[in-house]
C-alpha cells in the first residue's frame, strides 16, 4: 500500500475528481490519492449552481461525488485546508494549516477565478461573484430580504444568476458594457430576442452601459454608471468573467501564459506535475466551459496510466440553463470569406436559427427557441461532415434533412402527407395548398389570397414555392409580381410596412426577426430603408440607428469623391443677409473650403471640408442664426422662391413669403427619397416650380398646386393637384401630401415613379376630395415635425457622436517619445 | 525591441456595425472596422475603385458598402465582392484584454 506513488490533486473541483475517476477507470490500483480542497465539502457540480440558485435543486441534488466514493476508492479527502505553496526539488505541497505532503505526481486543478472590475466600491460587503457555495448562500441571504439586485456581466453566468435572483423575488439589473447579451456566443439577432425575453420577464437590462462605481455607505446601496444613472441595490454580483487560477503555479516556477502551460497530455513544464481543467492554457487557448474539461481528463489519463492519446483541443458549444429560454452557440458564427448564412425565422415560435456553412461543412450554428437540433449540429461540425448532399434542408433540422431517403427539399416537401402543417400561423396545411394551386392559384400571391399561407411571418414562402412548383411544373413562372424589398427577405417594401404598424414593431432587430429576414444584420440596401419606416412609423418613440445610414444622413455633410465633404447651411426660401454671408466667407477662409459653389436650390455650398473640422465649422454657422440645409439627406431639400409681388412687377402673391414659410414648415422632415419645393410668383414660373415634388404656382386669384416633378434622369414635369384660394390652404395641401408620400411611398421612390404607380387620381381622392383625411394626414405631418425639426448641426456641434468626427489614434511611426 | 502589435485603443470606443479611422504618418489611413458579433478587422481606407473611404461604408456582417459606388467588400480579405474585382490591403488586428491591437509590420507597410 504505501509502496504505491503517491498522486496529490490541488482542486476538489470537477475537474480534479473527474481526472481522478477517469484514472481510477483505467488502473484503480497504481497510485495513492490525496485531494485538497479549498471548499470545506464533498466535489459538486459547480455548472448546476444556476438551479441551486433558482431553487430548482437543492445541494445534495448536484453532489457528484459524495462521502461513499472517496472512500470506497481509498481517496483521502483534505476539504477546507487550501494547499498554499509547492516545493518541487522537495517535491511535497504545503497548506495554509501547515500540513505538509510529499507527492510523486502533481496534479493541479485550481480552476479559475472570478474577474473583479476595480471600480471604486467593488470591495463593500454586499459585493459578491458567482462561484461557488458561498457566493450562493450570500445572494439567498439578500434575496429573503428582498429590493433590488445588480447584476454587472450579460454572459452565460451574470445571465444564469440574474434569472436566479429574479426568480427568489429580487427586482433585477443586468448592466453589459457590450451592445448585445452573451456576445461571445450569440450574433446580434439571438442576442436580442434574448433581452426581450428576459425584459418580459420582468428584468431591466442596460447594455451598453459601463459602471464608474458601486456606492454604499459600509455595504451596497446602489451602481452608479458612466453616465450618471444610478441603480439602487442591496446585492452586486461581479460576474464579467473569470481568469484562469495560476498563483500557485507560478509561484513555483512552472511555465504560465494566460493560463498554466500544459503539452497534450497535460503535462506542465515540470514532469511530475500535471494540470487540467480552467486554469490550464493548451495551445495558446484557455477554456472556460465544462466540455474541454471532460475530454482533458481523458487525454490525462490515457497519458498516465494507460496508451497516451493525447488532447487536441476543444470545439465548445454552449446552452444557457434559464428555464424556457432555450440558446445555443456553437462554433464559429463570425462569418468571413467563403461563410455562407442559412438563416430560418419563426416569428410566431420564437424561433431564430442560423447555421454557417463553409465549404460545405459546418462550422458553426446559433439557435434561439429550438435548441432541439443543437447537438445534432454540433456532431456534423465536429466531425467536419460533407453536409452538401443535405444543404437545402440542413435549417429545418435533422428529422427533415435526414428524414427521406432522399435529401432533396422537393422530395422531402412533396412526402409530407396532406395534412402536414405548412403554414404555422394560419395553420393552413398542404392539402388545402395544393386544392387551392389546383383551383388555379398559380402565383405566391395567389396563394396567399385564398388560403392565407404565407400572408403572415414569411418563413414558410419557400415551402409554399416547392408546392407551386411540384404541382406546376415548368409552368410555375417563381417570380411575383412585386418584388422582394431585396435579397435578405421575400417581402416587398408594402408588406413590410404594413407589418411594421400591424406588429408594432419598433427596432430594426425586431423587424428582421418578426419577418423572417435570411441575413442576420441586413445589407446596405434594406437597413437604411427599415430606418426611415420605423422614424415615419413611430415618430415619438424611434431611436436613430446611425449604423443604417448612408454615410452623408450619419455625417450631416455630402461625402465628395476625395472623401472630403461639402456643408450646406440653410438659407429659408433662397433669401440671406450681409451677416450670414460673411460668416459663411469667414468659415470658407477657415476651414480651407476650396470651393464655394452657387446650388441649384438658391443656397451656398462649401467644398472640401474634412470630416474633423465639421463640428467646428457648424458651430461657427450656428453662431450666425444658420442651420444644416440637409442638402445631404432623403429629406426635405430646398424651397425655391421667386421675388413675387413684393419687388416683381409681375408678381401676383408674395411667393417669397410663402416659401419661406413652407421651408419653416417641412424643413428637417426625413423622406423615402430627397423632396424639393418651388413656389413661382406667376406663371412665367421662374422658381421652375413644375419639376419640383412640391410646386406652387401663383396667380390672381390664388395658388396653382402642382405634384409629382423632378428634373434628373427621368425628367417629368409636375400635374396639377388642385387649386386653392389661401396662403394657409397652400400650406396645409402641402403638409397632407408630404406626409402621404412619406407614408406611402418606398423607400429610395422620389415622388414621380411613386405616382407613376399610384396614379394621380388616388392622391387627388386623399388630399382633395377627403377634407377629414388630409386634415389627419397634415395633423400626422406635424406631429412628425415636432420630433424632427432639431439642427442636427447644433447637436453635433454640441458634441454627440463626436466618435464619428475623431481618429480612433494616430500612429507616428518616426516620432520616438522618450526611447524604448 | 519594436513591439509587434500596437495598441489603439479600447474596443468600445468603436461603435458596432461602424468603423473609425486611424492615420499612420507618411503611410496610408486604415479604417478599423466592428461588426455586429464584435469581431474587429482593419482595411486600407481606400476603396479598390476609386479610393473611397470605406471607413465611411455601411457594415453588415463581414463585409463594408463603399460610400461613393456600392462596392461591396469583404473585411476579412479585403476582396470586392459580387461582380466587381479589387482588392484593398488587410491588417492584421485582434482584441486582448479589450484593447485594439494591430500589427505594427503591416500598418506601416506604406511608409518609408
Amino acid at each position: 500500500m504505501t509502496t504505491k506513488p503517491h498522486l496529490i490533486v490541488i482542486g476538489n473541483g470537477m475537474a480534479g475528481c473527474r481526472a481522478v475517476e477517469e484514472i481510477l477507470a483505467r488502473d484503480s490500483g497504481r497510485y495513492r490519492v490525496t485531494i485538497f480542497g479549498a471548499e470545506p465539502r464533498v466535489n459538486y457540480n459547480r455548472i448546476m449552481l444556476s438551479p441551486l440558485l433558482a431553487g430548482e435543486k437543492s445541494f445534495e441534488e448536484i453532489v457528484i461525488n459524495d462521502h461513499d466514493w472517496y472512500a470506497g476508492n481509498g481517496i483521502q479527502l483534505v476539504a477546507g485546508d487550501a494547499v498554499v505553496a509547492i516545493d518541487r526539488q522537495a517535491k511535497r505541497v504545503t497548506t495554509a494549516s501547515g500540513r505538509v505532503e510529499p507527492y510523486d505526481k502533481l496534479l493541479i486543478a485550481t480552476g479559475s477565478d472570478p474577474f473583479i472590475i476595480p471600480v471604486p466600491g467593488h470591495d463593500l460587503k454586499g459585493v459578491v461573484t458567482f462561484r461557488d457555495m458561498d457566493d450562493v448562500a450570500s445572494m439567498l441571504r439578500a434575496a429573503d430580504s428582498g429590493g433590488g439586485a445588480v447584476v454587472i456581466g450579460g454572459g452565460l453566468l451574470g445571465l444564469e444568476a440574474a434569472h436566479g435572483l429574479s426568480l427568489r423575488g429580487m427586482k433585477v439589473t443586468v448592466i453589459h458594457l457590450m451592445p448585445t447579451l452573451m456576445e461571445r456566443q450569440l450574433d446580434e439577432a439571438a442576442g436580442w430576442l434574448l433581452k426581450s425575453a428576459l425584459e418580459s420577464r420582468g428584468q431591466t437590462i442596460l447594455t451598453g452601459a459601463d459602471t464608474a462605481e458601486i456606492y454604499g455607505n459600509g455595504k451596497v446601496e446602489g451602481v452608479r454608471l458612466k453616465d450618471g444613472r444610478e441603480i439602487p441595490a442591496s446585492i452586486v454580483v461581479m460576474a464579467v468573467g473569470i481568469r484562469p487560477n495560476v498563483k500557485l503555479a507560478k509561484a513555483a516556477g512552472l511555465a504560465v501564459g494566460r493560463g498554466i502551460q500544459v503539452d497534450d497530455h497535460l503535462v506542465t513544464s515540470d514532469a511530475d506535475i500535471l494540470s487540467v481543467g480552467e486554469c490550464v492554457e493548451h495551445d495558446g487557448l484557455v477554456y472556460g466551459l465544462v466540455a474541454p474539461l471532460w475530454e482533458m481528463c481523458r487525454a490525462l489519463a490515457d497519458g498516465l496510466v494507460a496508451t497516451p492519446s493525447g488532447y487536441r483541443g476543444s470545439v465548445t458549444s454552449t446552452k444557457l440553463k434559464v428555464a424556457g429560454l432555450d440558446v445555443f452557440s456553437a462554433g464559429d458564427f463570425s462569418g468571413g470569406e467563403g461563410c455562407e448564412d442559412i438563416v430560418l425565422r419563426d416569428a410566431t415560435r420564437g424561433v431564430y436559427k442560423r447555421v454557417i456553412v463553409k465549404q460545405d461543412r459546418v462550422v458553426g450554428a446559433v439557435l434561439y427557441g429550438d435548441t432541439g437540433d443543437g447537438n445534432w449540429y454540433f456532431d456534423l461540425l465536429r466531425k467536419g461532415e460533407d453536409v452538401a448532399p443535405i444543404r437545402d434542408a440542413l435549417i429545418f433540422g435533422q428529422a427533415f434533412a435526414s428524414g427521406g431517403a432522399s435529401a432533396n427539399p422537393l422530395d422531402a416537401v412533396a412526402a409530407l402527407g396532406a395534412d402536414a402543417e405548412i403554414c404555422g400561423c394560419n395553420g393552413v396545411s398542404k392539402g388545402s395548398i395544393v386544392t387551392a394551386i389546383d383551383g388555379g392559384a398559380c402565383s405566391l400571391d395567389a396563394v396567399r389570397a385564398c388560403t392565407k399561407a404565407s400572408a403572415s411571418c414569411g418563413s414558410c414562402t419557400g415551402l409554399v414555392e416547392k408546392l407551386l412548383t411540384i404541382a406546376m411544373g415548368d409552368d410555375y413562372a417563381g417570380a411575383r409580381e412585386n418584388q422582394p424589398m431585396c435579397k435578405c427577405t421575400s417581402f416587398t417594401h408594402e408588406d413590410v410596412r404594413a407589418q411594421i404598424l400591424e406588429k408594432e414593431l419598433k427596432v430594426i432587430p425586431q423587424v428582421m426577426q418578426a419577418l423572417s429576414w435570411s441575413t442576420p444584420d441586413g445589407c446596405s440596401s434594406c437597413r437604411p430603408a427599415l430606418n426611415y419606416y420605423l422614424l415615419c412609423a413611430w415618430p415619438g418613440e424611434h431611436q436613430e440607428d446611425p449604423q443604417s445610414r448612408f454615410v452623408n444622413e450619419r455625417m450631416h455633410a455630402n461625402i465628395q469623391k476625395d472623401g472630403s465633404y461639402s456643408v450646406v447651411p440653410r438659407m429659408w426660401g433662397g433669401v440671406t443677409t450681409p451677416n450670414e454671408l460673411r460668416a459663411i466667407a469667414d468659415a470658407a477662409d477657415k476651414y480651407g473650403a476650396r470651393m464655394v459653389k452657387v446650388t441649384g436650390g438658391q443656397r451656398l455650398d462649401l467644398f472640401g471640408i474634412q470630416k474633423e473640422d465639421l463640428p467646428a465649422i457648424w458651430a461657427d454657422l450656428n453662431a450666425a442664426g444658420m442651420v444644416s440645409g440637409h442638402a445631404y439627406g432623403k429629406a426635405l431639400r430646398t424651397v425655391k422662391t421667386c421675388v413675387g409681388s413684393e419687388w416683381c412687377r409681375f408678381g401676383t402673391q408674395d411667393s417669397t413669403g410663402l416659401g419661406i414659410k413652407i421651408e419653416h414648415m417641412t424643413w428637417g422632415s426625413w423622406m423615402p427619397h430627397k423632396f424639393k419645393i418651388a413656389v413661382s410668383g406667376c406663371p412665367r414660373n421662374c422658381a421652375e416650380a413644375t419639376i419640383k415634388d412640391f410646386g406652387i404656382i401663383c396667380v390672381d386669384s390664388g395658388y396653382e398646386l402642382m405634384i409629382g416633378g423632378n428634373g434628373g434622369i427621368h425628367l417629368r414635369g409636375t400635374e396639377l393637384l388642385c387649386k386653392v384660394a389661401t396662403e394657409q390652404e397652400a400650406l396645409d395641401y402641402c403638409a397632407a401630401f408630404i406626409q402621404l408620400y412619406r407614408e406611402e411611398a418606398r423607400y429610395l421612390d422620389r415622388t414621380a415613379p411613386w405616382m407613376e404607380r399610384v396614379g394621380l387620381d388616388y392622391v387627388k381622392q386623399r388630399i382633395v376630395e377627403d377634407d377629414a383625411g388630409r386634415e389627419a394626414l397634415r395633423a400626422r405631418f406635424l406631429y412628425a415635425q415636432s420630433y424632427l425639426q432639431k439642427d442636427p448641426w447644433a447637436e453635433r456641434a454640441a458634441g454627440a457622436e463626436a466618435h464619428l468626427h475623431q481618429h480612433i489614434a494616430e500612429i507616428r511611426p518616426f516620432a520616438v517619445v522618450g526611447g524604448r | 525591441m519594436d513591439a509587434i502589435w500596437l495598441d489603439i485603443g479600447p474596443v468600445e470606443q468603436l461603435p458596432a456595425l461602424g468603423a473609425r479611422t486611424l492615420p499612420v504618418q507618411g503611410g496610408e489611413e486604415i479604417a478599423i472596422f466592428r461588426t455586429a458579433n464584435g469581431e474587429v478587422y482593419a482595411l486600407v481606407n481606400a476603396c479598390p475603385h476609386k479610393q473611397g473611404p470605406l471607413s465611411q461604408g455601411i457594415v453588415h456582417d463581414t463585409s463594408v458598402t463603399c460610400p461613393l459606388h456600392n462596392w461591396r467588400i469583404s473585411l476579412v480579405t479585403g476582396e470586392a465582392l459580387g461582380e466587381d474585382k479589387g482588392c484593398v490591403p488587410v491588417i492584421p488586428v485582434k482584441i486582448d484584454g479589450g484593447r485594439i491591437l494591430i500589427s505594427r509590420a503591416e500598418a506601416l507597410a506604406g511608409t518609408n
